[in-house]
Formats: C-alpha cells, sequence, structure tokens
C-alpha cells in the first residue's frame, strides 16, 4: 500500500505545532498502525531526519499506553480496538491519513503526538485504591464471597486501560467514562464499601481541577472505548456521587 | 449536603437534569391547555383566565417556572463555554458522526433555537396577558389572540420551526435526563429510550396540530383562501 500521511509534528510542550505531510510506501496490509508508524520512522531516520515520538508499550491492546487520533476517530476507524491492534486493511492503497495527538487541555502534548496523561494518574492518586493491611497477612481470597453477578461488572469496568480514547473523542473533552469505570470497579466489591463516599467525591473532585469538560451524555466515549466500558458505569457514578454528596457531613 | 455539590461536573450535571424534568412536565401541562383551544373557545379562555389570575399559579408555580427555565439555559450556556475551553485546539480531522448523533452533539444549537422562540411566545402571549391583568384591566379574549398570531403565516412558520427544534432537543434530553440521575439499567433503559421517541415526537406534534388547527381556521374564514 502507498499512502500520504499528515502527522502532527511539535518540538516539545511549549512549541506550536503543525501537521507535515509524509509519503510512506510498501506498506503490508497485514502490518498494524504502529508497525506501518516504525517504517515511517525508519524512513524519516534515513532521510536525517527527527523520527515522530508517539506512545507505545505491549502492543497486545492490554497496557493502554498507545493512543492517536486517526482519521477523526481515536484508535482510528475499527471498534473495540487500540491502536496497537489497528491493521493497515482498515485503510485502502492512495488514502490519506491524518495522525493527530489526543487532544485534550487535560492531555498537554509534550512531543509530537505524545501526550502527558498524567491528569489520570493524579485521579487514580485521589481515590481510585484500597487501604489493605499488604503486611504478610493478607486475607485468603476466598474468605470474602462475592455474588457473581457483582464480580462480573466490577470486572466489566477494571478492564478500563486508562489510555484516554473516551476524553479524546468527547466533544466537551469529558474524562466521565474513565472515572466512573474506576469508581464503579470498587463500589461492587466489599473491600470497595470503606472509602466508597470519598472515593467518588474525591476522583470527582480531581477530575474537575483537571480541567476536563462536563459529560453531555453523547455516548462517543462507550462506541471509541477499545474496551467497550459501558455508559452504565457513568450513569452509576452519578447515582455514587449524588449519594455521597447528600450523604456528606461538610 | 457536600457544598460542593452544584459546583461540580457531575452535580451540574443532576441539576440540568432536574430541571429538564420540570421543564418536561410544564410542556405537558401547556400543551394540555393549548388542546382545549381545538374543542372549546369558551373552554379555552376559562383555563386561561384561571392560569393568569390564580394566585398559587401567579405566585408561586409561575416564579419557579421561570427560575427552572432561566437556570437550564444560563447552566446550559455555562457548560457549554467550559466544555469548548477544555479542548483549546481542535482536530484537523474529526469525524464525530462516526459515534455520536447529531441531536446529541447540538442541544446547545437546539436549546438557543428554542430560546429564541420563547422570548418570541413571550412578547405574543405573555407579556400582553400580564398588561390585560395587571396594567390596564382590560378583559383579554385569549382565544382571540390564539387565533389572530396564528393567522399570521410568518409566525405560524416559526412557531412550527420552533416545534421542530423542540423535538430534536427532546429527543436527546429525555432519555440523557434519566441517565444523569443515574438511572441505567438494562431492562428499563431500552423502554425509556423509546418513551424518548414517543415524548420527543407526540409532544411538539400536539403543540404543531394546535397551531396548525388556528392557522387553516383563519385561512378558510379568509376571502383570499381556496381551502
Amino acid at each position: 500500500m502507498n499512502l500520504t500521511l499528515k502527522v502532527w509534528r511539535q518540538k516539545d510542550a511549549k512549541s506550536k505545532g503543525k501537521l507535515e505531510s509524509y509519503p510512506v510506501s510498501g506498506i503490508s496490509e497485514h502490518a498494524s498502525f504502529l508497525e506501518m508508524m516504525d517504517v515511517l520512522n525508519e524512513q524519516l531516520i534515513n532521510e536525517g531526519k527527527e523520527p515522530v515520538a508517539f506512545d507505545h508499550d505491549c502492543r497486545e491492546g492490554i497496557c493502554g499506553m498507545c493512543s492517536l487520533y486517526i482519521n477523526g476517530e481515536a484508535h482510528g476507524p475499527d471498534r473495540g480496538v487500540t491502536t496497537c491492534q489497528l491493521h493497515m486493511r482498515m485503510f485502502k492503497d492512495g488514502d490519506t491519513i491524518y495522525i493527530e495527538p489526543f487532544r485534550s487541555k487535560a492531555f498537554p502534548v509534550l512531543k509530537d503526538l505524545i501526550v502527558d496523561r498524567g491528569s489520570f494518574e493524579r485521579i487514580q492518586q485521589a481515590g481510585g485504591f484500597i487501604s489493605v493491611n499488604t503486611s504478610g497477612n493478607t486475607q485468603d481470597a476466598n474468605s470474602l464471597p462475592i455474588a457473581k453477578p457483582m464480580a462480573d461488572k466490577a470486572m466489566d469496568a477494571a478492564t478500563c486501560i486508562g489510555c484516554g480514547a473516551c476524553v479524546a473523542t468527547c466533544k466537551n473533552s469529558s474524562a466521565m467514562l474513565f472515572v466512573a469505570a474506576k469508581v464503579s470497579q470498587y463500589s461492587y466489591l466489599p473491600q470497595g464499601q470503606v472509602e466508597r463516599k470519598e472515593r467518588v467525591l474525591n476522583m470527582v473532585d480531581q477530575m474537575d481541577k483537571e480541567g476536563f469538560g462536563n459529560c453531555t451524555n453523547t455516548g462517543a466515549c462507550e462506541v471509541e472505548c477499545p474496551k467497550g466500558i459501558s455508559l452504565e458505569f457513568i450513569a452509576r457514578m452519578n447515582k455514587e456521587y449524588s449519594s455521597a454528596s447528600v450523604k456528606a457531613e461538610n | 449536603m457536600s457544598k460542593g455539590f452544584s459546583k461540580s461536573s457531575v452535580g451540574r450535571k443532576v441539576l440540568m437534569a432536574l430541571s429538564g424534568f420540570f421543564l418536561m412536565f410544564f410542556l405537558v401541562q401547556h400543551l394540555a391547555i393549548n388542546l382545549i383551544s381545538v374543542f372549546s373557545a369558551d373552554s379555552f379562555n376559562a383555563a386561561s383566565e384561571f392560569m393568569g389570575t390564580n394566585p398559587l399559579v401567579q405566585f408561586a408555580l409561575q416564579p419557579v417556572l421561570f427560575f427552572g427555565i432561566i437556570f437550564h439555559l444560563a447552566m446550559g450556556i455555562y457548560l457549554e463555554l467550559k466544555n469548548r475551553a477544555a479542548r483549546p485546539i481542535k482536530y484537523a480531522m474529526n469525524k464525530p458522526s462516526e459515534n455520536a448523533s447529531w441531536v446529541s452533539r447540538n442541544m446547545v444549537i437546539t436549546g438557543i433555537m428554542i430560546l429564541l422562540f420563547v422570548g418570541l411566545h413571550m412578547v405574543h402571549f405573555f407579556f400582553p396577558t400580564i398588561n390585560a391583568h395587571y396594567i390596564t384591566h382590560e378583559h383579554l379574549d385569549a382565544y382571540e389572540m390564539v387565533a389572530n398570531k396564528m393567522a399570521n403565516p410568518v409566525y405560524f412558520g416559526i412557531y412550527i420551526l420552533a416545534f421542530i427544534f423542540l423535538a430534536l432537543h427532546l429527543l436527546h434530553g429525555f432519555q440523557s435526563a434519566f441517565q444523569s440521575v443515574g438511572f441505567n439499567h438494562n431492562k428499563y433503559t431500552p423502554i425509556i429510550k423509546k418513551l424518548s421517541y414517543l415524548y420527543a415526537i407526540a409532544v411538539p406534534l400536539g403543540y404543531a396540530i394546535v397551531a396548525v388547527y388556528h392557522f387553516t381556521n383563519a385561512c378558510c374564514s379568509s376571502a383570499s383562501c381556496s381551502l
């Protein structure tokens, strides 16, 4: 396949970026999108140019590291996949492909296609955990029975890999699908009950401080999420938040 | 109650939904009175007289309604501005229609069109009624006022257009309000979505039928009309 790539190039966080055009040729339709990016970078290095910086790690669709807004969609035109699982057969020979970083005030661009998703880390630090004694006397897992439907729901929420596609695709740059998945995951489990109220209040508070937009229930996040996190969790978070707010003492 | 509720993204979303529910309830009540005008001019005048003079309606319900409208409008615009600021650099290539409906993405546009209509509607009916009841103390024939306004093809066209925008706004708003207050259920959410379509089409259609009735009435009674 021969393609024209329009790639966002930006020297560093402070510089102004712009789209640059690069032709690439001889791309296999069986190649993954990131392998195609590797071919582009080899080509750029051979030409003595700066390679394109982009995030990637496991390349198995489970780490949440890869990003990219490809031809107007987070993780590209395929559904239920991350960019590393996107294959070039989704494109046609001669296509022009726009490759941009995830855009949000809360995801500042660091270089080229790499954005700082530290805002997600700070939201997690605000409450996305349970406080347990890990000093060597951990309970046996079977001593705490959990109903299968609850365990399944918690697992569904826990499949969120925190890639940020929900923020990137949302017209409001809202992080509610991510935060909802993290809040819901613990709310279904007995271990999560102790800090249940503070968790949702603190995580939503941190989300708002980071500068994400507000959810308007368009549902775009659910469609673009590589892990298929459901909008149901956002409704659950809304309920958790309202309930925790009503019961809060200050 | 947490102090930060009304300042948080989730709290504001819940308040938008609650004010939306209230306005959707009001739309049904307003439509019920409008429909009376199709059946009986006298009954419509009596209903209008009641709504225009009853102290409970005038001094308790009406201020709540105004607060609801202004809150929903002001918060909607404020949130839209905040949401736009959350993405300072736009995408060079974006395909929003691939994952979200037009109505869900353009609530602010349909909302502003409804707002403009509400302004015109107040000039047409609300202010003359207030003027007659509290300032000039003249008798006002509400039915005649409606019939006169709807006889004007331009006003009639604007009203029909406004009802279309209302339907578009409600198509998303009805179901979205349930989601915002935290109601999402495997069994009931599909029913709510169907109810959303029913409400969003039936209510504006009801308003449109009343407008069409008065427009055709006026048209048929005028000499120049061939209907």
